[in-house]
C-alpha cells in the first residue's frame, strides 16, 4: 500500500467534483481529484442532454427569486430553503462563468437562448445544441481543471472508505483499479461528489458508477443522509427498441413540442381512464403518466417489454424533420422511423432528491467532510424541477471546494499503519471465506446486484405500499447479512472487474437499505414518494427525515424543515 | 438485455483474454442474440451470467458519452455500445496501439491523470 498526501481530496469528477477542485485550487489548496472511472466521464454530467435552469433573463425578464419560488413549490414543502436559495441565487453567475470558459450555450444575437421546461414559469432553461449540454459542460470543466497545477487528477481510483478520527476526516483509502494496488490518501478535508444512486433500480438512466457510493461512504463515516425516500422517476423513459447514443428521457421534449399519443398494447389512449386528458398534446403531469402506464401493465395491457407505446405517426416526415432534424437522423441510424412505428416507453429512475445532509457551507456533521452535487439532499425537496441538477452541481461544487480549502485546524495525520487498519476493516468480509457455504457458491456480486435492482424496482419504485416496503427491508438485510459475506470476487490484480463489482455492491446494499427504511417511515404520499395504500399528503410529515448509522444499524428520525429567514418579495 | 420472443437464438463472441503476465488466448462465449442489442449489452450479459472476471471498460451504457468502450470489433476500431451484435458473431480485441492491461482493457488513461507516487 502506498501513501499520498494532500490538503483536499475530492471524490468523483463530475460537474460538482470538477467545480469543487477548481474553487479549492484557486484558494491555493493542494487538491487530489479522483474518479473511479476517467476524469469527467464516469457519471451523470457527461450524459445530461437537456437543459440547465438559471434566472439570467436573456429571453424573458426573470429574477432568481422567481426560480426559487418555482423550486420550492415543486419541492412540496420539503426543500431546505437555504440550500434552494443558494442554488437559484448563484446559478446565473455560474452559467455566465461557464460561457466565459467557452461553453457554447445556444444563443441568439449574443443572448443565451432559454426555453420553457415543465414547472418553470418563465423561459429559463439554457442548453447546448444538439443534445450536447452535458458533454459540453464536462469538456469545459475538464479544461479548467487541467489548467491548475495544484490539482492532481487521478483516473481509475475508487475510494473505498473515508478514515475518520474523533469525528474529523483524516483521509481515505482507495483501490487503484488500473494496477490493483491499494492506496492511502491523507487529507485535511474531503469533498464527496460521487454522484447519485439510480443504478439501484432495474430501470434507470444511470451510468455504471451511480450505485450510491457517496451515500454509503458518508454513512460509514458518521455523516447523516436526508430524505432518501425521494427518487425521481421519469415517466416516459425510452424502453424499446434498443437505442444508443441518446438520453433516455429524450421523448419529453418531443411530446412537449409535437404532441404524441400514449397508447396501450391494444392501440388505445388510456390516460383518460386515470383522470387525465391526453388528446394529441402533452398536458398530463409526470406522476399521473407514470401511474397510468404501470397500471395498464398490471392489467395486462402493457407493451411487449412492459411499458406503453408512444406514437408520433400522426405527424409527417416534414414536421418531424423541422422540429428535430439531426435527432431524426440519429434515430434512423438506430433503425427507428417515427413515421412508421411507435416506440415503447416506461418510467425509469432518473435522479435522487435526497442525499447527504449538509449546511450552507456544504459541510456534514463530520469535521472536514463536505459534499456537493447530486449526492447532497435538501435543495429539491420532494420533487426536482427539470434543469435544476446541473446548476446544483456547479453551485454546490464551488461552495464545497472553497469551504474545504478554508477548513483549517490541527488535523491529525493519516499514517500507513492507520490506512492499512482501515482497509482491513473495510474488506473484513473478504477475509472470512474459510466459512464459505456451498449454497452460495454460484452467487456472484453481479447476480446479487441484479436481484437487488429487481427488488428495488418492484417494491420501492414508482408505486409503493407498506407490505412491499417491509418485504424489501427484510430481503435487503438478508442479502446484506447472509449472502454478501459469502461472495468471493475472482482473484487477480489489474483491472479486477469482479472486485470492483463487489465494492460497488457493498455500497449499493447499504444505500438500498437506507432508501427502503426511509420510504417505510414516511406514511404518506408526497412528490416522488407515492404510497398506494396511503394516497394522501399529511401535515405530520412536513418534515425532513434523517438516516444515520448507529453501531452499525441504520436509524431514522424527523427534523424541522429549514425555511427562508427573509422576505422574497423584498429581494427583487 | 430485455427478453422477448427471440430468446432462443444465440450468437458467438470470440474474445481476447489475458494480461501482461497471463498468456493471451481467445475464448468463445455463446450469448443470446437480440435484434438491436449492442456488443456492450452482450459483454455485460457475459459478466452477469457466465464470467464476472471478463474485463472491458464502460460507464455510460446508453449515452455514447463516456467514450470508454472503444475496442477492435471484427478488425475495426469501434465503440462497443454503438456496434450492434451480429447474428454471425464477432471477434473482439483490445486496442492495438495502447498498452494492454487486461482482456479488452487497455491503458487509455491520459498520462497526467495517473496516480503520482
Ligand atoms: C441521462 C441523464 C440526463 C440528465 N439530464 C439532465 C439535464 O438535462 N439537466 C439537468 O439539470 N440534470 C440532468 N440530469 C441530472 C444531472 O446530470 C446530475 O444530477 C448531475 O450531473 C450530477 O453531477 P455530479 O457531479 O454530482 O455527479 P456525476 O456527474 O454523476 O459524477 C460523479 C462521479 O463520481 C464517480 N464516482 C462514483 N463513486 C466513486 C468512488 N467510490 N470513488 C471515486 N469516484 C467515484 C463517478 O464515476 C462519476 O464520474 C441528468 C441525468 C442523467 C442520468
Ligand atoms: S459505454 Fe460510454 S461510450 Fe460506450
Amino acid at each position: 500500500m502506498e501513501l499520498i498526501e494532500t490538503d483536499v481530496l475530492i471524490v468523483g469528477a463530475g460537474a460538482a467534483g470538477m467545480y469543487a477542485s477548481v474553487s479549492a485550487a484557486k484558494l491555493n489548496a493542494q487538491v487530489v481529484l479522483c474518479d473511479k472511472s476517467l476524469i469527467s466521464r464516469g457519471g451523470a454530467t457527461v450524459m445530461a442532454q437537456m437543459t440547465v435552469a438559471a434566472a439570467i433573463g436573456h429571453q424573458e425578464a426573470d429574477h432568481w427569486t422567481h426560480h426559487l419560488q418555482d423550486t420550492i413549490k415543486s419541492g412540496q414543502e420539503l426543500c431546505n430553503e437555504n440550500l434552494s436559495y443558494l442554488l437559484c441565487k448563484n446559478a446565473p453567475e455560474k452559467i455566465l462563468q461557464m460561457r466565459d470558459w467557452k461553453t457554447d450555450w445556444a444563443n441568439v444575437n449574443a443572448r443565451i437562448r432559454q426555453v420553457l421546461a415543465p414547472g418553470h414559469g418563465i423561459k429559463r432553461c439554457c442548453y447546448v445544441d444538439f443534445l450536447n449540454t452535458g458533454t459540453a459542460v464536462a469538456r469545459t470543466l475538464r479544461g479548467q481543471v487541467a489548467k491548475l497545477k495544484n490539482i492532481n487528477r487521478v483516473s481509475g481510483l475508487t475510494i473505498i472508505d473515508l478514515v475518520i478520527e474523533k469525528n474529523q476526516v483524516i483521509g481515505a483509502i482507495g483501490l487503484n483499479t488500473e494496477t490493483g494496488e491499494y492506496v492511502s490518501i491523507g487529507a485535511k478535508a474531503i469533498v464527496l461528489a460521487a454522484g447519485g444512486l439510480t443504478q439501484l433500480f432495474a430501470r434507470n438512466s444511470a451510468s455504471k458508477n451511480m450505485g450510491g457510493d457517496s451515500h454509503a461512504l458518508a454513512l460509514r463515516a458518521g455523516a447523516n443522509l436526508m430524505d432518501m425516500e425521494f427518487v425521481q422517476f421519469f415517466p416516459i423513459g425510452h424502453l424499446a427498441p434498443r437505442l444508443v447514443g441518446m438520453d433516455p428521457i429524450m421523448w419529453d421534449p418531443f411530446r412537449y413540442k409535437l404532441g404524441g399519443r400514449l397508447l396501450n398494447n391494444y392501440g388505445e389512449q388510456f390516460i383518460e381512464h386515470y383522470g387525465g386528458e391526453d388528446g394529441d398534446a402533452y398536458t398530463v403531469g409526470r406522476d399521473l403518466a407514470a401511474y397510468a402506464i404501470l397500471k395498464e401493465c398490471e392489467a395486462g395491457r402493457g407493451s411487449p417489454n412492459g411499458g406503453a407505446w408512444l406514437s408520433f405517426q400522426h405527424l409527417s416526415k416534414v414536421e418531424l424533420d423541422e422540429a428535430f432534424g439531426p435527432i431524426i437522423e440519429k434515430l434512423l441510424a438506430n433503425k427507428i422511423d417515427l413515421t412508421k412505428q411507435a416506440i415503447e416507453v416506461a418510467p425509469i429512475a432518473h435522479y435522487h432528491m435526497g442525499g447527504i445532509e449538509v449546511n450552507e457551507s456544504m459541510e456534514t456533521c463530520v469535521k472536514g467532510l463536505f459534499a456537493a452535487g447530486e449526492c447532497v439532499g435538501g435543495a429539491n425537496g420532494a420533487n426536482r424541477l427539470s434543469g435544476n441538477a446541473i446548476p446544483e452541481a456547479f453551485v454546490f461544487g464551488e461552495i464545497a471546494g472553497a469551504s474545504a480549502a478554508n477548513s483549517t485546524g490541527e488535523t491529525p495525520q493519516l499514517s500507513l499503519q492507520i490506512g492499512q487498519n482501515a482497509l482491513s476493516n473495510s474488506l473484513v468480509e473478504l477475509s472470512c471465506h474459510a466459512k464459505q457455504k456451498s449454497q452460495f457458491q454460484t452467487v456472484t456480486s453481479r447476480k446479487l446486484l441484479f436481484e437487488l435492482q429487481k427488488l428495488m424496482w418492484k417494491n420501492v419504485g414508482v408505486l409503493r405500499n407498506k407490505q412491499g416496503l417491509q418485504m424489501a427491508i427484510d430481503e435487503i438485510r438478508r442479502m446484506k447479512n447472509d449472502i454478501f459475506p459469502n461472495l468471493k470476487p475472482a482473484s487477480g490484480t489489474v483491472f479486477n472487474t469482479s472486485l470492483m463489482d463487489w465494492l460497488d455492491l457493498r455500497n449499493s446494499l447499504l444505500c438500498a437499505e437506507a432508501i427502503c427504511l426511509a420510504a417505510n417511515e414516511r406514511r404518506e404520499s408526497r412528490g416522488a414518494h407515492q404510497m398506494e395504500d396511503i394516497p394522501f399528503k399529511s401535515d405530520k410529515f412536513t418534515k425532513n427525515q434523517i438516516i444515520s448509522m448507529v453501531d452499525g444499524d441504520l436509524v431514522s428520525r424527523w427534523q424541522d424543515v429549514q425555511k427562508l429567514e427573509f422576505d422574497l418579495e423584498k429581494q427583487r | 438485455m430485455k427478453n422477448n420472443n427471440q430468446q432462443n437464438v444465440f450468437t458467438k463472441l470470440n474474445i481476447f483474454r489475458g494480461t501482461d503476465s497471463i498468456k493471451p488466448r481467445f475464448e468463445t462465449f455463446k450469448v443470446p442474440f437480440q435484434q438491436g442489442a449492442s456488443i456492450l449489452d452482450a459483454l455485460i450479459w457475459i459478466n452477469d451470467n457466465v464470467d464476472e472476471s471478463l474485463s472491458f471498460r464502460y460507464s455510460c451504457i446508453n449515452a455514447n458519452a463516456c467514450k470508454e468502450c472503444m475496442m477492435i470489433i471484427d478488425g475495426q476500431v469501434e465503440y462497443a455500445c454503438l456496434k450492434k451484435l451480429q447474428k454471425s458473431g464477432s471477434k473482439l480485441e483490445p486496442l492495438p496501439n495502447k498498452t494492454l492491461i487486461k482482456d479488452l482493457v487497455t491503458d487509455i488513461v491520459p498520462p497526467k491523470e495517473k496516480l503520482l507516487s
